[in-house]
């Protein structure tokens, strides 16, 4: 192994090698640097070169000096770390103006103890220690190629003894052993979750009722059914979830809806009139792009927009998208009143809701498809 | 002081006798480690790391993975009687019902972000001085696979409070695992344990987030910093330095004592940072629910790039024989990430390649001395950087008063534009900057005296360049360019002859010419005393030995 070899010029010869023993390293002031320092290094790689100071001693005044300095920090140090342990004693929590209070007492004395200490010790670094320029040998990182060939033979020599190499039927056995066994940790993650099925293809806005009846439309948050009649300012917009899941999380990240209402002539060929009620459209409210909640509405342009990355649709248009990220419109849910006069769910979306995922296809085409 | 205390001494030598300690200290005790400001980014990470890992422990003792419903009845006003996951309430515990616990919750989150804040910095600074040459490209690898790590690790603990924030970044998660490929809804539901949210998420999560990733990250990070004692630190040219040398302050005890005091420095600016800047006020943002979202949401800074790629997009997607595949979320998802990630884990051989330098490399380069790869590093910040901002175009349409979707089709452009002008503009400073360092070692600074010339003439005098100026100038090392072209005799060497080969000769010849050699006294191979470092760099004629 030698071409990694870096040569040692005759000129990288040390001048002199710190480690000679000597007792007490003499304090010196800067103008003696060069006969400092030779009290300790004991690795023969560490040297001195020219143009390279070595180790400069402090001058003592300035270094008494600087000692105060540090000792008054660390006092400092002392005093915010006491303040510190008080005020988690003084200061309780509980309300926001309490715990506020408990918060700026416990962080502050905190930081002033940390930002003393490391002031000190800094201080201590640069004032009060000698500088160092030390000179240390560097070696190329690979082995010599003796040591080399010793490896590579030994390696040869054992992998021969142990007749891995000679004896094929081992080996392929041991392989052949050790298939299953690491498979077998993957296996045991199978129940981590059911399969998906066609779970996605479906909200509960198309599971059956208790009592049989088409399923009403809810405010959230409220859980208050919708009269018909009662939504009537166009221009309004509502989110909305089925009655019966207001508080299941996995039911409403699939069926969660905006609501709005339109006059009839503001109504464009993309909306499909015979799932609105007097104006009123249902749009699922997850967004098809990855998901979040489209939750802006702008009233002027009926510009739905998505926070999230700014998938924009147009609610009186079926939804469709006319900027951003999201490639299918928001699907909508036909929607009727019941005898009450209630907002219902006429039946389930006709396509999968949310983000696009592999097995989804083109189910806009295939629903039109079957219509027509 | 003439001998150890007793204390001291006889610790030492019932350790010694039991470990043979003394020879691993006798090498080791008065290791030179070099100085230079950019060596304290690295060390930035480490100690915010150590931090988290602290407070991060602290947090473990209250918090309760679960998202179990529980009506909030804690000290927070506001949300009291308000159904809610069982993780929530406890974060909300936290910060209201135990003392110290908004302020470890705060700093466990600044804490996270001076992570991957430094951990990227302190790559750039690997990269641009080109650190990461031989020996040190495992070093490198290793540092690529702890930021990925981090952008996880960031990820899960984010989604741990489980309030409306949080959630938003775990529904975009979702969304983003669903769109891959034929696995993409197994996936999904084997994380969530079924449909979205399900119920499971957040104690994986928790799992993932307190052991998993820390602990590869804490076996990473000891590889790290091992690789980094034994094959010593790179160091910036300059007076005495050399590739076989080190030139710097021995670790004990002045390297021990300014490492110390920049962990409590870190610590420090952390504890103010999570005292007085608050983070993530999650009383504020109310419990997890699919169905609403706060207008505004912005993730942590590190996950804004993805963020941006994902606004840029235009609505492409794929259907074909009843599949889907969604390049609207599936390229902005991977492509970034997948170029800048494997950009950087290859880029040190891709060097090597093109340059056919396999020497060992410890002298740090001016980013100014190799101006292609320095182009090559603020494209790629330009490209992040353009990202980053998209990710933001929301806020900067608000605070500008520009139209939310020109922000959009400007990053469109952008992103293509921005890295290829920017790559142009760090190549020409690079050479403006060698240029002056050239005419500097040549003629000298100005030294501000104005001299009339007899023919009435002014000009100003000049000075040669101070020493150890003039000796981290000199340490500009030439780039290696692998045998091109042809030879005396018109023959291409026989590795030049394939297409492959002749685009390799023509890119190394770009990437290595130097452009601005310096002249006379300032010429780094004439220089006298120089010549010296440039023979023990070596020559590497004879690499090939090795493979
Ligand atoms: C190593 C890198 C780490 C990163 C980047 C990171 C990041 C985060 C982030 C961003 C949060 C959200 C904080 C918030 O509530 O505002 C978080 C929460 C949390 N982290 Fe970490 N963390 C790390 C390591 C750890 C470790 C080592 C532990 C435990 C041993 C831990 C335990 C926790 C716990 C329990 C929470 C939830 C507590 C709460 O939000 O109130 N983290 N982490
Ligand atoms: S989730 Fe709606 S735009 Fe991305």
């Amino acid at each position: 192994m030698t071409d990694n070899h870096i040569d040692q010029p005759e000129s990288r010869v040390p001048a002199r090698v710190i480690g000679t023993p000597s007792s007490n390293g003499p304090i010196l002031s800067g103008d003696n640097r060069r006969e400092a320092g030779a009290a300790f290094l004991a690795d023969e790689d560490v040297h001195e070169v020219k143009g390279v100071p070595g180790v400069v001693y402090q001058d003592p005044a300035s270094a008494r000096r600087a000692e105060r300095l540090v000792a008054l920090l660390f006092t400092i140090t002392f005093l915010a770390g006491a303040a510190f342990i008080a005020a988690y004693v003084a200061f309780q929590v509980g309300t926001i103006d309490k715990t506020a209070v408990s918060n700026y007492a416990l962080g502050g004395t905190l930081s002033v103890a940390l930002l003393s200490l490391a002031s000190g010790i800094t201080l201590w670094v640069r004032r009060i220690m000698p500088k160092y320029y030390l000179v240390q040998e560097r070696h190329p990182m690979a082995s010599d190629s003796a040591t080399r060939e010793y490896v590579k033979e030994t390696f040869l020599e054992g992998a021969n003894e142990s007749g891995f190499v000679k004896h094929k039927l081992l080996r392929r056995t041991l392989l052949l052993a050790a298939a299953p066994l690491g498979l077998a940790p993957l296996v045991l993650l199978k129940d981590l979750g059911p399969l998906p099925g066609t779970s996605l293809r479906h909200t509960v806005w198309g599971a059956p009722t208790k009592d049989g009846k088409p399923r009403r439309l809810v405010v959230e948050g409220t859980g208050q059914p919708i009269r018909a009649a009662d939504f009537n300012s166009p221009g309004g917009i509502l989110s909305v979830v089925p009655e019966g899941y207001e508080e299941d999380l996995n039911a409403l990240a699939k069926a969660t809806l905006i609501l709005l209402k339109f006059r009839p002539e503001e109504i464009k060929s993309g909306t499909n009139l015979n799932w609105t009620h007097d104006g009123i459209v249902a749009y699922s409210k997850i967004c098809t792009h990855v998901g979040c909640p489209a939750a802006l509405y702008e009233q002027t342009t009926h510009h739905i927009l998505c926070p999230c990355h700014q998938s924009t649709f147009d609610a009186a248009d079926g939804a469709k998208v006319i900027f951003g990220p999201a490639a299918r419109p928001l699907p909508q849910l036909p929607i009727g009143i019941d005898g009450e006069g209630y907002l219902v769910a006429k039946s389930d979306f006709n396509v999968p809701v949310g983000p696009s995922f592999w097995e989804r296809g083109d189910a806009e085409a295939e629903a039109r498809e079957k219509k027509a | 002081m003439n001998t150890p205390p007793k204390a001291i001494a006889d610790t030492s030598t019932f350790l010694d006798d039991r470990l043979g300690a003394g020879r691993f200290l006798k090498r080791n005790l008065r290791k030179v480690f070099p100085d230079h400001w950019s060596f304290l980014l690295g060390e930035i990470a480490l100690y915010s790391f150590i931090i988290l890992l602290l407070t991060g422990t602290f947090l473990t003792l209250w918090f309760k993975p679960s998202m179990g419903e529980v009506t909030y009845s804690g000290s927070y006003q506001p949300l009291v009687g308000v159904r809610m996951s069982e993780a929530y309430a406890s974060a909300l515990n936290i910060s209201f019902d135990v003392r110290g616990g908004l302020l470890i919750r705060q700093i466990h989150h600044w804490a996270a972000l001076l992570f991957v804040a430094g951990m990227t910095v302190h790559m750039l600074r690997v990269f641009f001085t080109g650190a990461y040459r031989k020996p040190r490209e495992l070093n490198w690898l290793i540092g690529v696979g702890l930021l990925t790590l981090a952008l996880l690790e960031g990820l899960t603990g984010y989604s741990l409070p489980d309030d409306l924030l949080s959630g938003a970044g775990l529904r975009i998660t979702e969304g983003v695992m669903m769109a891959i490929p034929i696995v993409g809804t197994y996936i999904t539901f084997f994380l969530f344990g079924g449909e979205y949210p399900g119920h499971d998420v957040i104690s994986r999560f928790f799992t993932i987030h307190i052991l998993l990733i820390p602990g590869i990250l804490l076996a990473l990070i000891s590889a790290h910093m091992i690789l980094m004692w034994v094959q010593k630190h790179t160091q910036m040219p300059g007076t005495g330095r050399a590739e076989t040398n080190v030139v710097g302050a021995p670790f004990y005890p002045a390297f021990m004592a300014k490492a110390g005091a920049f962990f409590l420095f870190t610590f420090a600016v952390i504890a103010l940072l999570g005292t007085f800047a608050q983070i993530n006020p999650i009383w504020l943002f109310g419990p997890y629910t699919p169905a609403d979202i706060s207008a505004g949401s912005q993730p942590d800074f590190y996950m804004g790039f993805l963020e941006g790629a994902l606004r840029l997009m235009p609505s492409w997607e794929i259907n074909f024989w009843g599949h889907t595949v969604a390049l609207s979320v599936l390229i902005p998802a991977l492509v970034p990430m997948g170029i800048i990630m494997t950009g950087l884990a290859l880029y040190p051989f891709a060097e090597q390649w093109i340059t056919g330098d396999r020497r060992e490399h410890h002298i740090a380069d001016r980013p100014r001395n190799n101006p292609h790869r320095t182009a090559i590093g603020i494209s790629g910040i330009a490209f992040y950087g353009i990202l980053w901002l998209l990710g933001a175009n929301d806020e900067i349409s608000a605070n500008f008063k520009v139209s939310l979707y020109s922000t959009t089709i400007f990053g469109r452009f952008a992103i293509f534009i921005g890295p290829a002008i920017a790559y142009l503009i760090a190549y020409r400073i690079c050479i403006g900057l060698q240029r002056k360092d050239a005419e500097v070692l040549s003629h000298g600074v100005e030294s501000g005296v104005i001299k009339r010339m007899p023919n009435g003439e002014y000009i100003e005098v000049h000075t040669p360049a101070a020493q150890d100026i003039a000796d981290h100038m000199r340490g500009k090392e030439l780039i290696p360019v692998i045998e091109s072209g042809v030879d005396g005799e018109g023959i291409p060497p026989k590795s030049a002859r394939t297409a492959l080969g002749r685009l390799r000769a023509k890119m190394s010849e770009a990437y290595g010419t130097d452009r601005v050699p310096f002249d006379g006294d300032g010429h780094a191979h004439d220089a006298g005393h120089h010549e010296e470092e440039h023979a023990a760099v070596g020559s590497g004629g004879d690499h090939k030995q090795l493979h």
